[in-house]
C-alpha cells in the first residue's frame, strides 16, 4: 500500500486561471490503475463536499484515446506503449509526489481541470480523413483488388492511431504531425486513398497549420511516448505525399 | 457434429400461462426467406432525392450502428444532426471490439453461406431471436466488408494479398474478418472517416459532449430530443423528424462490465418511459475470457479476445489439493503434471472444444470455480493456457527452417514468435494489468458482462413501438436472441446502420416530405425540458451523503449476485426488492457536488444511474418470468442432469415491456416467434 | 478549400529548412576540406584558397548562394522557433524532455545561436577583411604584397596569424562543439523533413554520426594544429 502527494492542476472552467493544488492519498494497491487512483482522491473529494477532478476517461482498455493526462512530466506517465488507463500504480512508489497535468497546447484548450477540447483533431479529419465511398451494398467485392500484406500491416500500424493527443502534448512544438501523418499514411498505402490523395494531404496540413499547432522538429518525442507506438516513419512519409502533391497540384 | 434430439420440452407437460396484454406485429415480410428483404426493398416507399433535405433526423450515439447510420443518411441527402458524450464520435466504445467480424464471404471454400450464418446465428441465439432479421443480416454480411475494405479499413491479409479470417466461437468455419486485435477500432474509424466526409459537406452536424435525456413525442410520433451539452450544462432541443438510438447497452447495470465507463441505459430508458417497449432485458453476455477481478478499487473489466480460444487451452486443476495449493500460492501452475489438469471444455464438449459459444463456455468456467477449483486469491478464475499452441508452433516453425524439432528452447522460441505475432497486443495488455508474463505462465481469466442482447424492441423495419423512434445496434433487442456469437455484433451494428435502417426509415419518412421543420417551441418540448431540467435540480438540490458511485456499485453487487451467469426465482424476487430499496436511498441520499452548469461528471453519472436502477428491476422482472434456460439467461430450476441450459417451447416468445411508472409493473407484450427456415433443436456442442 | 502555398505551411518550410541545411552541410564539408590542407601543404591550400576567392562561379553565383543559404537558415529557424513557441501557451509545471528526446533535439535553437554568434566573429575575422581587399581595394592578386609578386599568398599567413590567440582559439573550439551538437540532431532530421525514412535511413545516421563529430572535430584539430605550431 502506498501513499502519495498528488499536485494536480486545477481549473474551473477554459475561463478561468487555474494553477497547481496538492492533494494526499492514502492506501493505495499497486494493482489499481493511475485512474482507479484519482477514483479514489474524487471519492474523498465528493465525500467533503469538495469538487472532484475532471478527467477524461471512456473505455479504460486503452483504446477509445479518451484519457489523456500529463504525468511526471510526461504523457500518459512513465510506462511506454500504455495509455494513462492501463497505468498502473507499481509504476510509482510509497511516498512519491506526482504532477498531474493537462494535456498543453494552443490547439488543446482547457475545458476544467484536467480536461482538455480535441476538437482541432476532429477538424483536421474533416478536412480529408476520409475516402469518398457512398454506402451502396454494391461496392465492388473486398477481394477485387488485393494488397500485399507488406503494405496492409504498414497501413493498420498507422491506423492504430488512437488520436488521444499524447503526441501534441509531448511534442515542445505542440505539433501534430504524427497524428495527422498517421491518418495520411495509412490512405497512402492503400490502393484505395490513391485517387484523393493530392487534396487530402493538402487540405489535411493545411487545417493542422490553421488549429495553431507547431512545427515537426523531430525530437521524437511524439513517437516514444505514442501508446500505440506510431512510427516517425509516418511524418517522412506524409512530407513526401504533402511535397509532392504541392508540385503536382 | 448436432445431436439428433428434438426439442426438449417440459417434462412435467404444464403448459405456463402468462398474463400479456398483446402480441406484437413484427412486421416481417411474407414469402421464402432467402427473397424477404429483396423483395420488402423493391415494395417501400422511397423519398425523392429533393425531398430528402427537407428531413431531418437525429442520431443518438456514434458508435458502429449510430456512426454508419449517421453517414448513410447524410449520403442519402437527409440532415441528420448526430449526438455523442464522448469528445469526439470516433471514441464510442464499438472502438473496443477486439476480435473480429463475420461475413458469409466464403473466401476459405470451408463451406460457409448466408444460409450456414443464418443458421448458426440463430442456434447460437438459442432459437429466441427473429429468423428473417436474421437471414436479412447474414444477407448483407458481405456488403458490410466490400463497403469496409472500400473504405479503407486495413483488415488482415495473407501473403498472397487477399483477406485473412479467423474463427470464432460456436460455429465450424471461418468466416471471421479481423484487423489485428482491434477490428472494432477501424471499423468504427471506417464509419467515422464516412460521417467525417459528410460533416465536411455539412450534411451532418455533429454534437460532441452532448447527452440525451429525453425524447419529444408530437401527436405520438418521436419529433426531437432533449440534451444536455456536458461542458456548459445547457439544455437543448433539438427537433427532428424521426430519431435514431443508436446508443449500445446496459451491461453498465452490472457497474463493473468490459463495457466503457460512460456506457448507459439512459437514451433507451427515456425511450421506453415514452412509450417504447423494452424487450429481454433479463439476456445478457457474459463473456467468458476477462481478467479477473483484483480488489475492490476495481473500476471496470477488461475483455480478452475471444480468438484466444482459437489457441488457448482453457483447464483448471483436477484434483481440489492442487487448486488449493495454487490458491494459497504455494504451487505453480507450469509445475502441474498434463494428467493433473482438466481441459474441461474439451472434456464436456469434444465437438467444439475450447470454441464453444461464449454463455457455455462462461457457465463452465463458473461451474468449475463454484465446485472449488478456481486458481487466483479469490478462487475466481480459471487458466487460459498458450503453452501447447507455441509448442505446436514451434515445432511447425522448427521444421519449415530445418532446425531441431526435438530441441525445445529453439522450438518454444520458434512458438513464442508466432503467439506474439498473432496475439501480441492481447499478451502485452495482460501484462500490463496483471503482472505476468503469459508467455511463461498460463493466463488467468474469468467471465464478465459484456454484451446485452436485450434492448428497445424493435420491428422489421427497426422502429420501436413509438413511431418515427428507431433503435440500432446494441440498442435494439437484436438479432442474437437469447446469446450473441462472437464477432456477430459489429456485423449487426454495422449491417443495422449502413444497409438497414437508411431504407427502411424512408418509407415512413415518405410521410414527411411536406411537413417541414418540426418546431422546438411547443408545448412538448417545454413540458419534456421541464422535467428534464426537474430531476437535474433534483440532485444538483439533494444533498445527500453518498457519491453516485456507491449506489451504483451497489446496484451492481445485487445484479450479478442475483441476476448474473446463473439464476433462481428467490434470487430474482429477492434482487427485485432490493433494487427498488437502493433506488429509493439514491433519491434521498445521493450527493452530487457542484452545479448544473458547468462540465459536471458526477451529474451526468447520477442520472444515468437512476436509470440503472430502474432498468435492473425490469431486468430481473424479465429474468423472473422466463421460467426456461436459453442462452445468455440460466435459471437454477431449468438445467438438464447435465447442467445444461433448457429450453421451453411455451417461451418462445420475445418479452416487450410496456412501461407503467415503477418498473415492476411494467405490462408484458409478446412477440411469438416462428421456426419455418431452422428446425429448432437441442442446441448441442458435444 | 484553398490550397497552401509550399512556404506557408508547416510541412514546406521544415523542407525548406533541410534543404538549405543539406546545402551548408555540403559548404561545410568542403570547407573542411580545403581548411584541412592547410595542415599538410601550405602551397596547396594557398593555390585552392586563390581559386575559390578568385573564380567567377564561386564568387558571383555559388558565394551569393551561401549568403542566401546561411540567412535562410536562421531566419526560418526563429521564425519557427516563434511559431513553436506560441503553440503551447502555458507550459508544463513539470516536463521530463529527456524521457523521450535528445538535449540536442530540444536546444536547437541554443545551438544555433552559438554557431550564429561564432559567425559573427568569423565573418569579422576573415570574410570582412577578404571583401575588404578583393573588391574595395580591388586586389585581386591574392599576394601578401600586391606590389611584389615573389611575396606569395597571403592565404595562410592569414590561417596562421588567426590562430595566434588562444582566447579566440578556445572560442573557435567552442562554437565547433556546438556545431556538434547542432549536428548530431540536424543532420538526420533534414533527411526525415525531406521525407527519406526508410531501409537506409539507419545507416545513414550511421554516417551523419560520423559527420557531426568528425567535420567539428576535425575543425578543432585544425585550429590547435596552427596554434600550437606556429
Amino acid at each position: 500500500m502506498m501513499n502519495l502527494t498528488l499536485k494536480i492542476w486545477r481549473q474551473k472552467n477554459a475561463s478561468d486561471k487555474g494553477s497547481i493544488v496538492d492533494y494526499q492519498v492514502s492506501d493505495i494497491s499497486p494493482d489499481m490503475s493511475f485512474l482507479e487512483m484519482l477514483d479514489i482522491l474524487n471519492n474523498q473529494l465528493i465525500e467533503k463536499g469538495d469538487s472532484p477532478v475532471a478527467f477524461d476517461h471512456d473505455c479504460r482498455e486503452g483504446i477509445c484515446g479518451m484519457c489523456s493526462l500529463y504525468i511526471n512530466g510526461e504523457a500518459h506517465g512513465p510506462d511506454r506503449k500504455v495509455t494513462t488507463c492501463q497505468l498502473h500504480m507499481r509504476k510509482f512508489k510509497d511516498g512519491d509526489t506526482i504532477y498531474i497535468e493537462p494535456f498543453r497546447a494552443k490547439g488543446f484548450p482547457v475545458i476544467k481541470d484536467l480536461v482538455v477540447d480535441r476538437g482541432a483533431f476532429d477538424r483536421i479529419q474533416h478536412a480529408g480523413g476520409f475516402i469518398s465511398v457512398n454506402t451502396s451494398g454494391n461496392t465492388q467485392d473486398a477481394n477485387a483488388i488485393p494488397i500485399s500484406k507488406h503494405d496492409a500491416d504498414k497501413a493498420m500500424d498507422a491506423a492504430t492511431c488512437i488520436g488521444c493527443g499524447a503526441c501534441v502534448a509531448s511534442c515542445k512544438n505542440s505539433s501534430a504531425m504524427l497524428f495527422v501523418s498517421a491518418k495520411v499514411s495509412q490512405y497512402a498505402l492503400l490502393p484505395q486513398g490513391q485517387i484523393e490523395a493530392t487534396d487530402r494531404v493538402l487540405n489535411m496540413v493545411q487545417q493542422m497549420d490553421e488549429e495553431g499547432f507547431g512545427n515537426c522538429t523531430n525530437t521524437g518525442a511524439c513517437e516514444v511516448e505514442c501508446p500505440k507506438g506510431i512510427s516517425l516513419e509516418n511524418i517522412a512519409r506524409m512530407n513526401r505525399e504533402f511535397m509532392k502533391a504541392s508540385i503536382k497540384s | 457434429m448436432e445431436s439428433s434430439k428434438t426439442e426438449n420440452l417440459d417434462k412435467e407437460g404444464v403448459t405456463m400461462k402468462h398474463t400479456f396484454s398483446s402480441t406484437l406485429d413484427s412486421k416481417e415480410p411474407k414469402g421464402p426467406i432467402a427473397e424477404r428483404w429483396t423483395k420488402y426493398k423493391n415494395e417501400i416507399n422511397l423519398v425523392n432525392p429533393a425531398n430528402k433535405r427537407l428531413i431531418d433526423v437525429i442520431v443518438v450515439g456514434t458508435g458502429l450502428a449510430g456512426g454508419s447510420a449517421a453517414a448513410t443518411l447524410a449520403e442519402l441527402g437527409y440532415n441528420v444532426k448526430a449526438f455523442c458524450f464522448q469528445d469526439s464520435p470516433r471514441r464510442a466504445h464499438s472502438i473496443a471490439a477486439q476480435g473480429g467480424i463475420n461475413a458469409a464471404k466464403n473466401y476459405q471454400g470451408d463451406g460457409d453461406s448466408t444460409y450456414r450464418l443464418f443458421y448458426d446465428t440463430v442456434k447460437g441465439g438459442d432459437y429466441r431471436s427473429r429468423e428473417s432479421n436474421v437471414y436479412r443480416l447474414a444477407e448483407v454480411s458481405a456488403n458490410i466488408i466490400d463497403q469496409c475494405v472500400a473504405q479503407g479499413v486495413p483488415f488482415a491479409r495473407d501473403y498472397g494479398g487477399l483477406l485473412d479470417n479467423r474463427s470464432f466461437g460456436g460455429v465450424l468455419v471461418s468466416r471471421t474478418f479481423y484487423a489485428k486485435g482491434q477490428t472494432g477500432q477501424q471499423l468504427l474509424l471506417g464509419a467515422y472517416s464516412a460521417m467525417n466526409r459528410q460533416i465536411g459537406r455539412g450534411k451532418i452536424k455533429v454534437y460532441n459532449r452532448h447527452e440525451m435525456l429525453d425524447v419529444v413525442i408530437v401527436d405520438g410520433k418521436a419529433r426531437g430530443i432533449i440534451a444536455r451539452n456536458l461542458v456548459t450544462g445547457e439544455i437543448e432541443r433539438h427537433s427532428a423528424h424521426a430519431v435514431v438510438l443508436g446508443t449500445g447497452g446496459y451491461g453498465n447495470v452490472f457497474f463493473l462490465s468490459t463495457n466503457a465507463m460512460g456506457s448507459n441505459v439512459t437514451a433507451a430508458w427515456k425511450a421506453h418511459k415514452k412509450g417504447a417497449y423494452f424487450a429481454n432485458p433479463c439476456y445478457t453476455q457474459i463473456h467468458p475470457t476477462c481478467i479477473p477481478v483484483s480488489g475492490d478499487h476495481q473500476s471496470k473489466l477488461t475483455l480478452m479476445s475471444e480468438s484466444l480460444r482459437n489457441d488457448g487451452r482453457i483447464w483448471v486443476p483436477k484434483h481440489m489439493k492442487d487448486a488449493i495449493a495454487i490458491r494459497e500460492g504455494k504451487l505453480k501452475p507450469t509445475q502441474l503434471t498434463e494428467d493433473d489438469r482438466d481441459y474441461y471444455l474439451e472434456r464436456r464438449y469434444p465437438a467444439f472444444g475450447n470454441l464453444v459459444p461464449r454463455d457455455v463456455a462462461s457457465r463452465a468456467a463458473k461451474e468449475r470455480c463454484d465446485a472449488g477449483f478456481g486458481v487466483n486469491a479469490t478462487g475466481e478464475a480459471v487458466y487460459l493456457d498458450f503453452a501447447a499452441a507455441i509448442m505446436r508452433y514451434g515445432k511447425e516453425q522448427a521444421f519449415i527452417k530445418g532446425l531441431d524439432e526435438m530441441n525445445e528452447t529453439i522450438v518454444r522460441e520458434l512458438g513464442k514468435e508466432i503467439v506474439k505475432a498473432k496475439y501480441g497486443n492481447l499478451f502485452q495488455m495482460y501484462e500490463k494489468i496483471v503482472d505476468e508474463n503469459p508467455y511463461e505462465t498460463p493466463m488467468m481469466i474469468y467471465p464478465a458482462v459484456h454484451y446485452t442482447m436485450g434492448g428497445v424492441w424493435v420491428d422489421y423495419n427497426l422502429q420501436t413501438t413509438v413511431p418515427g423512434l428507431y433503435a440500432i445496434g446494441e440498442a435494439n433487442f437484436s438479432d442474437h436472441g437469447a446469446n450473441r456469437l462472437g464477432a456477430s455484433a459489429l456485423m449487426q451494428g454495422l449491417a443495422d446502420g449502413y444497409f438497414v435502417l437508411p431504407y427502411t426509415i424512408g418509407d415512413y419518412l415518405s410521410n414527411d416530405i411536406r411537413t417541414g421543420t418540426i418546431p422546438t417551441d411547443t408545448k412538448e418540448f417545454d413540458e419534456a425540458e421541464k422535467s428534464v431540467q426537474e430531476n437535474i435540480n433534483h440532485f444538483i438540490n439533494n444533498k445527500g451523503s453518498k457519491s453516485v458511485d456507491y449506489f451504483h456499485k451497489k446496484l451492481g453487487k445485487v445484479m450479478w449476485e442475483k441476476c448474473g451467469m446463473s439464476r433462481n426465482e428467490k434470487d430474482l424476487k429477492e434482487a427485485i426488492e432490493e433494487i427498488s430499496l437502493i433506488r429509493k436511498e439514491f433519491y434521498k441520499e445521493v450527493m452530487v457536488p457542484g452545479t448544473a452548469n458547468e462540465f459536471n461528471e458526477e451529474l451526468a453519472k447520477a442520472g444515468r444511474v437512476a436509470d440503472f436502477l430502474e432498468l435492473g428491476e425490469l431486468f430481473a422482472k424479465d429474468a423472473l418470468l422466463r421460467e426456461e434456460s436459453a442462452g445468455g439467461h440460466f435459471r437454477d430450476e431449468h438445467q438438464t442432469s447435465e447442467g445444461e441450459a433448457m429450453r421451453r417451447k411455451e417461451f418462445q416468445f420475445v418479452s416487450a415491456w410496456e412501461y407503467k411508472g415503477e418498473p415492476k409493473d411494467a405490462v408484458l407484450h409478446k412477440e411469438e416467434l416462428v421456426y419455418e427456415n431452422i428446425e429448432v433443436k437441442e442446441r448441442s456442442y458435444k | 478549400m484553398s490550397k497552401s502555398t509550399i512556404l506557408s505551411s508547416s510541412i514546406g518550410r521544415k523542407f525548406a529548412m533541410a534543404l538549405s541545411a543539406l546545402f551548408l552541410m555540403i559548404f561545410l564539408l568542403q570547407h573542411f576540406l580545403i581548411n584541412l590542407l592547410s595542415v599538410f601543404s601550405t602551397d596547396s591550400f594557398n593555390e585552392v584558397s586563390h581559386f575559390m576567392g578568385t573564380f567567377w562561379v564561386i564568387q558571383y553565383v555559388m558565394q551569393p548562394v551561401l549568403i542566401f543559404g546561411v540567412i535562410f537558415h536562421f531566419v526560418m529557424g526563429f521564425v519557427l522557433e516563434i511559431k513553436n513557441n506560441r503553440a503551447r501557451e502555458v507550459k508544463y509545471a513539470k516536463n521530463k524532455g529527456a524521457a523521450n528526446s535528445s538535449w540536442m533535439s530540444r536546444n536547437m535553437i541554443w545551438s544555433g545561436l552559438a554557431i550564429l554568434s561564432f559567425m559573427a566573429l568569423h565573418f569579422i575575422d576573415f570574410w570582412i577583411p577578404e571583401i575588404n581587399i578583393k573588391y574595395i581595394q580591388g586586389d585581386m592578386s591574392g599576394l601578401l604584397d600586391p606590389t611584389l609578386p615573389e611575396s606569395g599568398f597571403r592565404y595562410f599567413e592569414e590561417l596562421v596569424h588567426k590562430f595566434e590567440n588562444p582566447i579566440r582559439v578556445g572560442a573557435y573550439c567552442l562554437a565547433f562543439v556546438f556545431l556538434a551538437l547542432h549536428l548530431l540532431h540536424g543532420f538526420s532530421s533534414a533527411f526525415q523533413s525531406a521525407g527519406a525514412n526508410n531501409k537506409y535511413t539507419k545507416g545513414m545516421e550511421r554516417f551523419s554520426k560520423i559527420y557531426s563529430v568528425g567535420v567539428p572535430l576535425g575543425f578543432v584539430f585544425i585550429a590547435l594544429f596552427h596554434h600550437f605550431n606556429h
